[in-house]
């Protein structure tokens, strides 16, 4: 039987459904929208493609490839164990929120044009922004609102391209492009304001973190890692991606090793991951495009699962900044243990999905002949371990004994956490199923001596730094002088410096801004409010004369002309 | 037998339906459902012709036996059949409305006089759409005229009077106006007849007297349709008169006059006449693009929101201007299509306003803090509406700035299509505002609660939000009558 319906359109519409329902039906539902989501996208067979006209235009919303399919897959799984995760703690408002932005996040991977990809972009904007604002807190709906800005604004700019690139090609097609004319380019930057690039970066950081624990778990997925599909589908090869990668990368690194707390550490670490992914979309050989492919899907769950871990301490303590937590190990063991998991596949510790996906990229880098890019991968690789592999499980779970005894966070929490790490060991063990999934066919052997022992080696020494530099870290007084003093401590001032002024400089930026912006709207009330003179409405003799005014006007054009 | 009179009766019934309903007198319940019931007969009417004429054809009906051009003619096509659905459509959905709505807020002694001129204004409505003749058409947009200067002044605030005459001392100028330049097209052809008179004005050539005919009827009719700057009547009518009779007439007449102006550019005196030689694409556009930035932004700081509609028709009606002055196939299709979806979405917003001043008694913003929770079902109808006045996509107002913006990128120029862009972000603020004091704020304490508005209300609201994401998504038929009419109007020399 065929059934043709975009599978992103029953979470969409179930999630309409949930605030209507209570108790045992809503929970069941929760669980069930995303499996049956999943059933529908294995349902539809390879490369089916239902077409709609709409105006004139050839419209697929339901077009099955093998790539939207994979990413299609995981934002279900990730959907439904993020559904049980927040069940009973996040108001219904954010589940239904949740529901209706990872809907629509499935709605763009099964977009075989334009437009609809463009509708349900634009939905998934809303949705997010709904989850941020279901937190609550005053800095949420502020944080959301400055979300909702950024992406409306990426919004318009990818919608310009695609009007621009519909009336230049007369095609509505959602196919690889070069960014070498302006649509192509409002295309792809459109994408990139949802990937996190440069220089719009620090929206991540922004946002997410004021989402309420369960809603951060739902952002980290969908968002970046749909810009990520629409660039692996829209703009493979494109050379530029590679040092789009490259900087946020390194961005996120930087950042997260200066950043105190724990769920921005891990926003920042967001951007660094799809940094890779960015990087090896650039390169663009079938490896590189498997390896972004595979660390997405990869990448989702131990995301995830940190979040999670981190939404545990967060709820159970109230606190998220690293020097408030510490020595939670002793109370919160199954929460410490799943962290201490997510990291390790973080930081492509063998045997966990980061060592079997993000290889894929480093390898490709390095079959490409691309030394530099490959070297700063495989540099960054460390900088993840000590920022999202070290760092945040040390901090929280151990470090000093901050004296606080909480429990393990509910059931369905656990279950959640235990299900993502099984799946983060699972693949690592056994990738062959995930490989299969993969867009192109795979020949790549991840467990050989030469790469477990690279691995090894770059982890045993980026441990090593970590704990050397501790006390930096924690950012005290004592330092060495050593030449990693140099660096760290180089870079620490640098970035320190240029922070400070930067937000010297911003804050004056922005009250000047802010000021002008005030006389603009004072003169706009001025001139258009109630008693404007362009909202003047009572005098008639006024508008005789633009009657008349008019009337002379034609009289003189015809006269004249 | 009756299938050949349809014309005639589409225009027939409500007038002979009106001194009817005013007979009825205090039975006022019979006479709003016999209005209600020749609404939906108007409707009916309107749908049998359309589908007459949607191959394409004409229809050509003369009044009386007397054959054109010494009698009068009624003529259907394309063009407008659509704006007679459009119309008795809005009719049919808003006088089913009208009940509860009147019970509210209009005096019980006057409700008859009220029904009465709500038939006369949707007969006049009606006549001017669908007439063939220059003169009959003015005596019909004076017969709406002076109903709707009547409706106006039976608001309740006593400013509707003064509304009411401002826009009668306004509007008679107007209709002076294309009377003048009626006299003109007379003197200068003999004939009063629409399809004579184009014939008659290609064969005069270069003529004075002509070309001030010309100015007289563009502007007579840009005061009708509230072109900016000659717009300043229309936010006070439209605050000031009852809910349902801003409803009614901002779903309508507007786009009635709008109509007007299409068939005497393109009809009468000949696209040719009206680009090549009169340049009046060289007013309409940048009147239009001002009525967008102008007006809208004039909309962000009302305090009324039906003002805040208002001002916001204003500047939609500055898109529709744009799309004529495109002078291609495709702006003429935007600017058809806007008129359907402009009615369809003001429609849904007006209605929706009416419910909260059912409620509240009036529509300011500052009274409307925390409604949202209250009234979910008529906020949520003013959201969707609003939404679809934004233009975004899956509703009407997307499929009509689409056309317009593709209509300006085939001239390649593409600042218009920016500042058409421009108009939609400046109505997301002023959505936005209601948007937040109604779900955002909450309600005071010491403020009276409200309710959910009746279904007698609802019903035919969401009726017409519904309508806005139907054509929004299956947008094959306006497009399809649209390009087609706009393609016939191109064609005709």
């Amino acid at each position: 039987m065929e059934f043709n319906f975009p599978p992103g359109l029953i979470l969409v519409l179930g999630a309409i459904a949930l605030p209507f329902l209570k108790g045992k039906i809503q929970q069941a539902l929760i669980v069930l929208l995303p499996v049956m989501t999943l059933v529908l996208v294995w349902w539809i067979p390879n490369d089916y493609t239902l077409v709609l006209s709409f105006l004139d235009y050839q419209l697929s919303p339901v077009n099955s490839t093998p790539t939207g399919r994979l990413f299609a897959s995981i934002f279900c799984i990730m959907t439904f164990a993020g559904g049980i995760y927040a069940m009973g703690q996040a108001k219904i408002l954010e589940l239904t929120a949740a529901y209706v932005y990872a809907g629509s996040a499935i709605g763009v991977t099964f977009c075989g044009d334009l437009i609809s990809l463009f509708i349900f972009w634009e939905i998934m904007a809303l949705g997010s922004t709904m989850v941020l604002w279901a937190a609550g807190s005053q800095s949420a709906y502020r944080a959301s609102f400055r979300y909702l800005m950024i992406h409306l604004l990426g919004g318009v700019v990818l919608m310009a391209g695609i009007i621009l690139h519909v009336h230049t090609t007369g095609s509505t097609d959602f196919t690889a492009m070069q960014p070498d004319n302006l649509a192509s380019i409002l295309i792809l930057v459109g994408f990139l304001v949802n990937a996190g690039a440069p220089p719009l970066s620090a929206w991540i950081a922004d946002a997410y973190p004021e989402a309420s624990p369960s809603g951060m778990v739902f952002l980290s997925a969908f968002t970046t890692k749909t810009a990520v599909y629409a660039l692996l589908v829209g703009f493979p090869g494109a050379t530029i991606l590679i040092y789009i990668g490259l900087y946020m990368v390194f961005y996120g690194i930087i950042y997260a090793l200066l950043e105190n707390d724990m769920r921005r550490i891990l926003a920042y670490s967001i951007v660094n991951q799809v940094g890779f992914m960015v990087c090896a979309i650039g390169i663009g050989t079938e490896l590189a495009l498997n390896g972004a492919a595979a660390h997405a899907f990869a990448h989702i769950i131990y995301k995830a699962l940190l979040l999670m871990s981190a939404g545990s301490v967060l709820m159970m303590t109230g606190k998220r900044k690293c020097t408030d937590l510490g020595g939670l190990f002793q109370s919160m063991p199954q929460t410490a243990i799943n962290g201490i998991i997510g990291a390790l596949a973080i930081s492509s510790f063998p045997f966990t999905s980061g060592f079997v996906t993000k290889s894929l990229e480093t390898a490709a880098a390095a079959s490409q002949g691309m030394v530099a890019v490959w070297f700063l991968l495989i540099a960054a690789s460390a900088g993840v371990f000590l920022h999202a592999g070290i760092k945040f499980p040390w901090f929280v779970f151990f470090q000093k004994d901050s004296g606080q005894r909480p429990p393990d966070p509910p059931g369905n929490m656990r279950f959640s956490m235990w299900g993502f790490s099984f799946l983060c060991i699972a693949i690592g063990l056994f990738p062959g199923p995930l490989y299969r999934l993969l867009p192109y066919p795979v020949e790549y052997q991840p467990y050989t001596a030469s790469h477990l022992v690279t691995q090894f080696q770059l982890l045993l020494f980026a441990g090593f730094a970590f704990f050397v530099m501790l006390p930096l870290m924690k950012r005290t007084l004592t330092i060495s002088l050593d030449f990693d003093w140099f660096y760290r401590r180089f870079l620490h001032i640098f970035a320190k410096e240029f922070t400070v002024k930067t937000s010297n400089t911003h804050i004056r930026i922005e009250h000047a801004i802010h000021q002008r912006i005030e006389r603009f709207i004072k003169r706009l009330y001025r001139h258009h409010g109630p008693h404007g003179i362009l909202a003047r409405t009572w005098p008639s003799g006024g508008m005789v004369l633009w009657v008349a005014i008019m009337l002379a006007g034609i009289l003189l054009t015809s006269a004249l002309l | 037998m009756i299938s050949h009179h349809l014309p005639a009766l589409q225009v027939v019934v409500p007038l002979m339906a009106a001194p009817l309903c005013f007979l009825l007198g205090r039975y006022r319940r019979l006479g709003w459902i016999l209005s209600t019931l020749v609404s939906w007969l108007c409707l009916w009417i309107a749908v049998r012709l359309a589908f007459q004429v949607a191959d394409g054809g004409q229809i050509q009906y003369a009044f009386g036996g007397w054959a054109p051009p010494w009698g009068i003619e009624y003529r259907v096509d394309q063009l407008n059949v659509l704006v007679l659905l459009i119309v008795s459509g809005i009719a049919s959905v808003m006088f089913p409305y009208s009940w509860s709505s009147v019970q509210n807020e209009v005096d019980p002694e006057q409700q008859p006089l009220f029904f009465t001129c709500m038939l006369l204004c949707l007969a006049g409505l009606l006549g001017i759409t669908i007439t063939g003749d220059a003169f009959n058409l003015f005596v019909l947009l004076e017969i709406s005229s002076l109903s709707t200067y009547t409706l106006i002044s039976l608001g309740r605030d006593r400013r509707a009077l003064t509304a009411s005459f401002q826009y009668l001392i306004m509007g008679t100028i107007g209709a002076t106006f294309i009377l003048i330049g009626v006299g003109i097209l007379y003197m200068l052809t003999g004939t009063l007849n629409m399809a004579d008179l184009s014939d008659r004005i290609g064969e005069i050539g270069e003529s004075r007297a002509l070309q001030a005919g010309f100015g007289f009827l563009i502007v007579g009719i840009g005061l009708k349709l509230a072109m900016f700057p000659l717009h300043l009547w229309l936010p006070n009518a439209y605050a000031f008169a009852p809910s349902i009779v801003s409803a009614f007439i901002a779903a309508t007449a507007t786009k009635v006059a709008v109509y007007v102006m299409v068939r005497y550019l393109f009809t009468i005196f000949g696209h040719e006449f009206s680009f090549s030689a009169m340049y009046i694409h060289w007013l309409l556009i940048p009147v239009g693009l001002i009525a967008v930035l102008f007006t809208s932004i004039v909309a962000v700081f009302q305090r009324d929101i039906k003002r805040m509609l208002a001002y916001s028709s204003v500047a939609q009606i500055g898109y529709m201007l744009v799309g004529i002055g495109l002078v291609s196939t495709t702006g003429l299709t935007a600017t058809l299509l806007h008129l359907f979806n402009h009615a369809l979405m003001k429609g849904a917003l007006f209605l929706s306003m009416g419910a909260v001043c059912y409620r509240l008694g009036n529509t300011l913003i500052d009274n409307m803090d925390g409604i949202g929770r209250q009234m979910p079902w008529t906020m949520g109808a003013f959201v969707a509406g609003g939404l679809s006045l934004i233009g975004v996509p899956l509703t009407v107002g997307f499929i009509s700035k689409w056309y317009l913006i593709l209509a300006a990128l085939e001239k390649g120029w593409w600042p218009i299509a920016v500042i058409v862009v421009l108009g939609s972000l400046i109505a997301v603020i002023y959505v936005w505002r209601v948007v937040e004091a109604a779900y955002l704020h909450q309600r005071p304490d010491q403020s009276v609660t409200v309710v959910e508005a009746p279904a007698s209300l609802l019903v035919p609201t969401w009726i017409l939000v519904l309508a806005n994401y139907y054509f929004g998504i299956d947008a094959s038929f306006t497009t399809g009558f649209t390009s087609s009419a706009a393609t016939t109007l191109f064609g005709a020399p």
